[in-house]
């Protein structure tokens, strides 16, 4: 038998039906949904007459629209009706169609559905995992073949367990060596990107390897798949390892007794064998990563902390110059300015990209007995999910960042989008953790620089981007 | 699904790369519970001169004069030419939503983001992939010829612009029967649905922990 990637062997694992042209219908285990992309799909499925094939392989939150505070006041709270309504759709369609769970708005469980997904052993490795948001890749660094589809086919999923589609080619980026004090999971996939371009994953599915993603925890697996999406791919994974099994272990939803013994026994097949065959490999070192900051308005648009803003003008492809040039207009930036002292006016830190337990920790370490900086309007940090909230509390977490002037919300997408009144304003510049810094992606006008959580806290408690290396 | 028509149409030039999905259907846009009506919000920010938010009344919105779809030599386009990465970012399939119901039958770019490109057939938006030169090409001519169409014949794929150059583009022949046809999906799916039941019992037995 010939060597197979990952993906081969989750692609394999869950073929239905596969058409002469290569067409294909595979087989869904976990349907994430939540309130945005999925009122669509329900109707359909009420106009068509037809039902839930598996509702068991369900799981809802609400998390898109949902605001950040003012949760003591209940729905009411939430002053937006039309986010309201789509909020509460989402509770009748549940309440109608039937899940294996559901974690509405106030619930203690809910949160972003990329956080509570692995945080509650909802997604697990062996599995295929569909959501109707870009963002699902993240579920990928379970070892799981996880990807976002449109509103159609979250009602298709949900009509018939499956999908319709064509395998990708196999990618593997391999990250080697040691990253520095410093560099996070961040930081490297969005070295990435910035070197194979937001279009460079296009066609693919990209494993990630490498002794630099074997060093990471879990939840810098879970940011490094989770911006595959921002590369172009189709999604996103890590082989499992010991690591992988230790995560899952006790969750809510993981198997127990004889059944976690059998599963563990599958789940460590789960990696490319030896010699098994990628359409491209990407390979990178990790210890020459440093601390990025994104300067333009697309994520590939990125430079390290000690960088500078490029300059379009020695740029010779005529397309490729006219983009940096508009984006360097709508950033507000000059060509050649050091990245490093660029001051910010808002910090976000949350998003499904980086708002879990560690990263929180991450930031909170670079909070502690700092103030954020008189020039920062707001600095604010929401937690990924309610459990996340709740761990941190414990830890204390809340109250650094409180000392400090940073505001402890509730948990939601909030700032990543801004589909909440969490927004910054027109020319507002933005230190966020989250994934996208497309023009009025976090508000109309706003100028979007991603950032790592420690750099995010660096820059909240200096007032601008600064290498945080400098503050240890 | 309504069944694709080929006809000739109206040419809109978008002479940028990467163009995202938030820009396509800003957020704001997104709260909405059905699939109609996002027309006159597609390209809000590049479109308008102020802030839109859904209730508003979008005739009495100032329009940017500068963006090119304002221009009334592409009033009633029902092609967008554009560059490289169309479609990036999010899953939102609001966006093929607000293309098509803007009166947009037919997107052409050198390449789209998979989820976008992905989610327009499921609606009967076309999506042609043509080489970068080809597509500079049209732009240009479009940009230099007021009133420039291509017809666009999905049966024989085929691009024909007004000097008669006829432009082969390749097309997912199962996308292109579902075009044609105007079918949906769902309901092909459930031809297999023995299949689907057999594999989710050999499923079960293998990985019953994925279930109940």
């Amino acid at each position: 038998m010939s060597a197979k990637t990952l993906y081969d062997k989750l692609w394999e694992s869950h073929l239905v039906h596969t058409d002469a042209d290569g067409t294909a219908l595979i087989y869904i285990d976990r349907h994430m949904v939540h309130e945005v992309t999925s009122p669509q799909a329900y109707e359909g499925l009420k106009l068509a007459g037809r039902k839930v094939w598996r509702i068991d392989s369900v799981v809802a939150t609400a998390d898109h629209n949902t605001p950040t505070r003012d949760w003591d006041q209940g729905l009411d709270g939430m002053r937006d009706q039309v986010s309201r309504l789509q909020v509460e759709t989402l509770d009748q369609n549940i309440k109608a169609h039937g899940a294996k769970a559901y974690y509405p708005f106030l619930d203690a469980r809910q949160g972003i559905v990329h956080v509570i997904g692995p945080e509650l052993g909802a997604s697990l490795p062996g599995m295929t995992l569909v959501c109707g948001d870009s963002h699902t890749s993240t579920h990928g660094a379970l070892g799981c073949l996880a990807f976002g589809i449109g509103t159609t086919e979250v009602e298709h999923v949900l009509a018939t367990q499956c999908l319709i589609a064509k395998k990708t080619k196999a990618m593997l980026v391999r990250v080697e060596g040691e990253t520095g004090p410093g560099v996070t999971a961040k930081d490297i996939v969005l070295a990435v990107i910035g070197k194979i371009s937001s279009a460079g994953g296009a066609g693919y599915s990209i494993e990630y390897a490498g002794a630099a993603i074997r060093a990471l925890s879990m939840e810098g697996r879970m940011t490094v798949c989770n911006m595959s999406i921002e590369a172009g791919a189709r999604a996103g994974m890590v082989a499992v390892d010991d690591k992988t099994i230790e995560y899952v272990r006790g969750r809510p939803f993981a198997p127990k007794g004889a059944q976690w013994d059998q599963a563990v026994a599958y789940w460590r097949t789960l990696r490319s064998d030896p010699g098994a065959q990628f359409d491209r490999v990407v390979d990178m070192d990790a210890a020459a990563i440093q601390p990025q900051v994104t300067w333009g308005t697309n994520p590939q648009m990125v430079a390290p902390i000690d960088g500078r803003v490029p300059d379009p003008a020695e740029e010779r492809d005529p397309i490729k110059r006219e983009w940096m040039q508009r984006a360097l207009k709508y950033m507000g930036l000059e060509p050649n300015t050091p990245i490093s002292g660029i001051a910010v006016d808002k910090v976000f830190i949350g998003s499904c990209t980086n708002s879990r337990i560690e990263d929180l920790r991450a930031a909170a370490a670079i909070a502690r007995g700092r103030k954020v900086a008189p020039n920062v309007k707001l600095a604010m940090v929401v937690p990924g999910s309610g459990q996340v909230k709740r761990q941190a509390q414990e830890e204390g977490l809340d109250r650094i960042f409180t000392q400090a002037g940073f505001e402890w919300r509730e948990p939601g997408c909030s700032m990543c989008l801004g589909m909440n009144e969490d927004q910054i304003a027109a020319g507002e510049r933005c230190a966020s953790t989250s994934n996208r810094n497309f023009e009025g992606r976090q508000g109309a006008g706003g100028r979007t620089h991603l950032v790592s959580p420690i750099m995010a806290a660096a820059a909240a408690v200096t007032g601008h981007f600064v290498d945080v290396r400098t503050l240890a | 699904m309504d069944k694709f028509q080929s006809r000739e149409g109206l040419v809109a030039p978008l002479d940028r790369a990467n163009v995202d999905t938030d820009a396509i259907i800003p957020k704001q846009f997104l709260k909405a519970i059905g699939r109609s009506g996002f027309g006159p919000n597609l390209f809000d920010e590049w479109r308008y001169l102020d802030h839109g938010e859904p209730g508003m009344d979008n005739a009495k919105r100032p329009l940017n004069p500068d963006f090119v779809l304002n221009q009334p030599r592409y009033r009633g386009a029902q092609v967008l030419v554009a560059r490289e990465n169309f479609g990036c970012g999010s899953s939102r399939e609001h966006a093929p939503w607000a293309l098509q119901d803007y009166g947009f039958t037919t997107v052409i770019a050198p390449s789209f983001a998979d989820i976008f490109f992905n989610n327009c057939f499921k609606n009967g938006l076309l999506a042609i992939v043509l080489d970068a030169a080809t597509v500079d090409k049209l732009i240009k001519e479009t940009q230099a010829n007021p009133g420039y169409r291509l017809a666009i014949d999905l049966e024989h794929q085929t691009i024909t612009t007004p000097g008669r150059d006829e432009i082969r583009f390749e097309i997912d022949p199962f996308r292109k029967h579902c075009l044609l046809n105007g079918l949906d999906e769902i309901g092909l799916s459930l031809e297999h649905a023995d299949k689907i039941r057999a594999f989710e019992a050999k499923h079960r037995q293998a990985q019953p922990w994925l279930f109940g």
